[in-house]
C-alpha cells in the first residue's frame, strides 16, 4: 500500500470527525453568521452604494483568528491527551504523511465553510455587476490565508495536550501574522522603531498579500508567501511532534 | 523474529531505559516483569517506533525499527499502555478505519472487522461509540486492534490491566490460541498470568535486565520456588530497604 492512500485514509476519518460533533456545525454556523453580519451591517455594505465585496473579504483576517484556531485545536492536543497518537504513529505511514493528512482535512473544512458563504456572492452579484476575476481572486487568497493559519493552528496544537493552550497560542500567532504588515499597525511603529526593524517585523505579515489578492491581483509572490508560511509551519510541526510526542 | 539490541533511553537527567537486548521467536510468549518506573512501556515504545532510542535499535522480521520504520511497523500489532482508541467512533467504525491503515479495501475491509469483531466478542458493541464503552471492552477494543491484521510480532503493554476475571481469562486464552504463530511481547504485574500465559520472562529493573529465563527457571532461583519472592529480590530497590 502507499503511503499516500494510508495519508487518504486519515484524512477522511479526520474530516469524518469533525462532523460526527456537533461542533463542526455551531462552527460553520457561527462563522456564516459572523461574516454576513460584519459585512452587511458593520462593513456599511448597503450604504456604499458600491457592489463589491471588499467588505466582504476585509473581515476575512479577523474572523479567522477565531475560527481557524478551533477547528485546529484538537488536530494534536486530542491525540496526545487521549494517548491515541501511540496507535496512529505505530501504524505503517510516516509522520510527514500524518500530518499533511491532518492539515489538508482541516483545510477542506475551512475551505467548505468558505463555499457556504456563496449565497453573500449571490447577492452582491445580484445587486450590481462585479468583477468576477476579482471575487475569484478574493476566494483563493482567502482559502490561502486560512491555510496559513491552520498550519499555525496545527503546529500550536502538536505544542501541548491542552485544548484551550492550543488555541491561544494559535490565536496570538496568527494575530502576530495579522497584525505585523497592517498599515494602520506599521505606521504606528515608524514613530519609534528603527526603520529596518519595521521592515523586517512587516515582512512577516500577511495583510499586505492578502490585501492584493481581494483587489484581484494574486501574484506569484503573495502566493510565494501563503505557501512559504505554510511549509515553514508544518516543518515545525514535524520537529515538535518528533519531540514532544512522548511527553 | 524480534531482535532488540542495547536499547537505551535518557528522558533529560533520567537513564530509563539501560542496553537491553532480547530476542524473542515465534512461538514465545515473553512476559516483561517489572516495577513500576522500571522502563517497560518505555522499552516497549521503542521497540514500536513511537519513541526513538537514545542508542541501540529493534529489528521486526529483520527490518530496523529506525532505518526501515514503516516495513517494520507492517509487522507489527501493538497495544499501548491504557488501551488508546478514538473516542468518538463506533468500534465497528474504529476497526474499519484500522483496517484500511493495514492495506485491507473496501469488502474486504469490512470483512476483516467483522472477522475481528467476533473474535474478540465485540460484536454486541459494535455500533456503540467507544467513549460510551466500559474499561474492559475499550480493552478489548484495543486488543481487537493490534490482532487485526494477524501480525507476526505483538507487543501488549498490560493486556489485561483493567479486566475482571473472566475477561482476563479470555484474553490469556485469546493470547495463547495465537502464540504458535507469533512472536509476543507482553507486560504485566500480575505474576500468575506469566506462569497462565508465559514460555519466558524477563524481569528489568530500573531500565536493566535482572533475569531472564523460563518461569520454571525463574522460580528455582528461590528456595520457596514462588516467582513473587524471586520478583522481591530481584527489584526491591533502595527505596524499599
Ligand atoms: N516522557 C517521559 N519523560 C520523562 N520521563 C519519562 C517519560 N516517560 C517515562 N519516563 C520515566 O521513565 C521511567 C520508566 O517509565 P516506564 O513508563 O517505562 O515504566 P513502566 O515499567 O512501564 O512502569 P509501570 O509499571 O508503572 O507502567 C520512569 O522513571 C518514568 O518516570
Ligand atoms: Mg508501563
Amino acid at each position: 500500500m502507499g503511503l499516500w492512500t494510508a495519508a487518504g485514509i486519515i484524512l477522511r476519518r479526520e474530516l469524518k470527525s469533525y462532523f460526527q460533533s456537533p461542533i463542526a456545525y455551531v462552527f460553520l454556523v457561527g462563522f456564516l453568521l459572523l461574516v454576513g453580519f460584519l459585512t452587511f451591517m458593520v462593513g456599511g455594505f448597503f450604504e456604499m452604494g458600491q457592489a463589491d465585496l471588499r467588505f466582504f473579504f476585509f473581515w476575512h483576517p479577523w474572523v479567522y483568528l477565531l475560527l481557524v484556531p478551533a477547528a485546529s485545536m484538537r488536530l494534536w492536543a486530542e491525540e496526545r491527551k487521549s494517548g491515541t497518537i501511540e496507535l496512529l504513529l505505530t501504524l505503517p505511514v510516516t509522520l510527514p504523511q500524518t500530518i499533511v493528512a491532518k492539515f489538508l482535512a482541516a483545510w477542506l473544512f475551512l475551505i467548505l465553510a468558505l463555499v457556504l458563504t456563496g449565497p453573500i456572492v449571490l447577492t452582491v452579484l445580484y445587486l450590481g455587476n462585479p468583477d468576477v476575476g476579482v471575487i475569484v481572486a478574493g476566494y483563493i487568497g482567502s482559502a490561502l490565508l486560512a491555510g496559513a493559519y491552520l498550519s499555525v493552528g496545527l503546529f500550536a496544537s502538536a505544542l501541548t495536550r491542552n485544548q484551550v493552550i492550543s488555541f491561544v497560542v494559535a490565536l496570538l500567532i496568527c494575530l502576530f501574522l495579522l497584525l505585523a504588515g497592517w498599515p494602520p499597525v506599521v505606521s504606528m511603529f515608524t514613530r519609534w522603531a528603527p526603520d529596518w526593524l519595521v521592515r523586517t517585523v512587516a515582512a512577516f505579515g500577511v495583510m499586505p498579500y492578502f490585501e492584493s489578492a481581494t483587489r484581484g491581483v494574486l501574484d506569484i509572490r503573495d502566493m510565494a508567501y501563503f505557501v512559504s508560511v505554510m511549509i515553514v509551519m508544518l516543518l515545525a510541526t514535524h520537529w515538535t511532534v518528533e519531540n514532544r510526542k512522548g511527553s | 523474529m524480534l531482535e532488540v539490541r542495547n536499547l537505551e533511553k535518557w528522558f533529560g537527567p533520567i537513564h530509563a531505559v539501560r542496553s537491553v537486548s532480547f530476542q524473542c521467536a515465534k512461538g514465545e510468549v515473553l512476559g516483561f516483569l517489572g516495577p513500576n518506573g522500571a522502563g517497560k512501556s518505555t522499552t516497549m515504545r521503542m521497540i514500536t517506533g513511537f519513541l526513538p532510542p537514545s542508542d541501540g535499535t529493534a529489528l521486526l522480521g529483520g527490518y530496523d525499527i529506525r532505518e526501515a520504520p514503516v516495513e517494520a511497523k507492517r509487522r507489527l500489532g501493538y497495544l499501548p499502555e491504557n488501551a488508546p482508541a478514538y473516542e468518538d467512533m463506533t468500534v465497528e467504525e474504529f476497526l474499519l478505519f484500522i483496517a484500511e491503515m493495514r492495506g485491507f479495501r473496501g469488502r474486504r475491509a469490512r470483512e476483516r472487522a467483522g472477522e475481528t469483531m467476533k473474535r474478540c466478542f465485540l460484536d454486541k458493541v459494535r455500533h456503540q461509540p467507544i467513549e460510551t464503552l466500559s474499561k474492559g471492552y475499550k480493552q478489548r477494543v484495543c486488543f481487537a486492534q493490534a490482532v487485526l491484521h494477524d501480525p507476526p510480532i505483538l507487543i501488549m503493554d498490560e493486556p489485561t490491566d483493567g479486566l475482571d476475571p473472566n475477561q482476563k481469562r479470555t484474553v490469556r486464552q485469546m493470547i495463547r490460541d495465537m502464540a504458535a504463530e507469533k512472536a509476543i511481547v507482553l507486560s504485566t504485574h500480575i505474576l500468575e498470568e506469566v506462569e497462565a500465559v508465559c514460555t519466558r520472562a524477563i524481569i528489568i529493573h530500573e531500565g536493566r535486565i535482572v533475569a531472564d529465563g523460563t518461569p520454571e527457571a525463574l522460580k528455582a532461583r528461590h528456595p520457596s520456588g514462588r516467582l513473587d519472592e524471586v520478583f522481591r529480590i530481584l527489584t526491591v530497590g533502595d527505596e524499599a530497604q
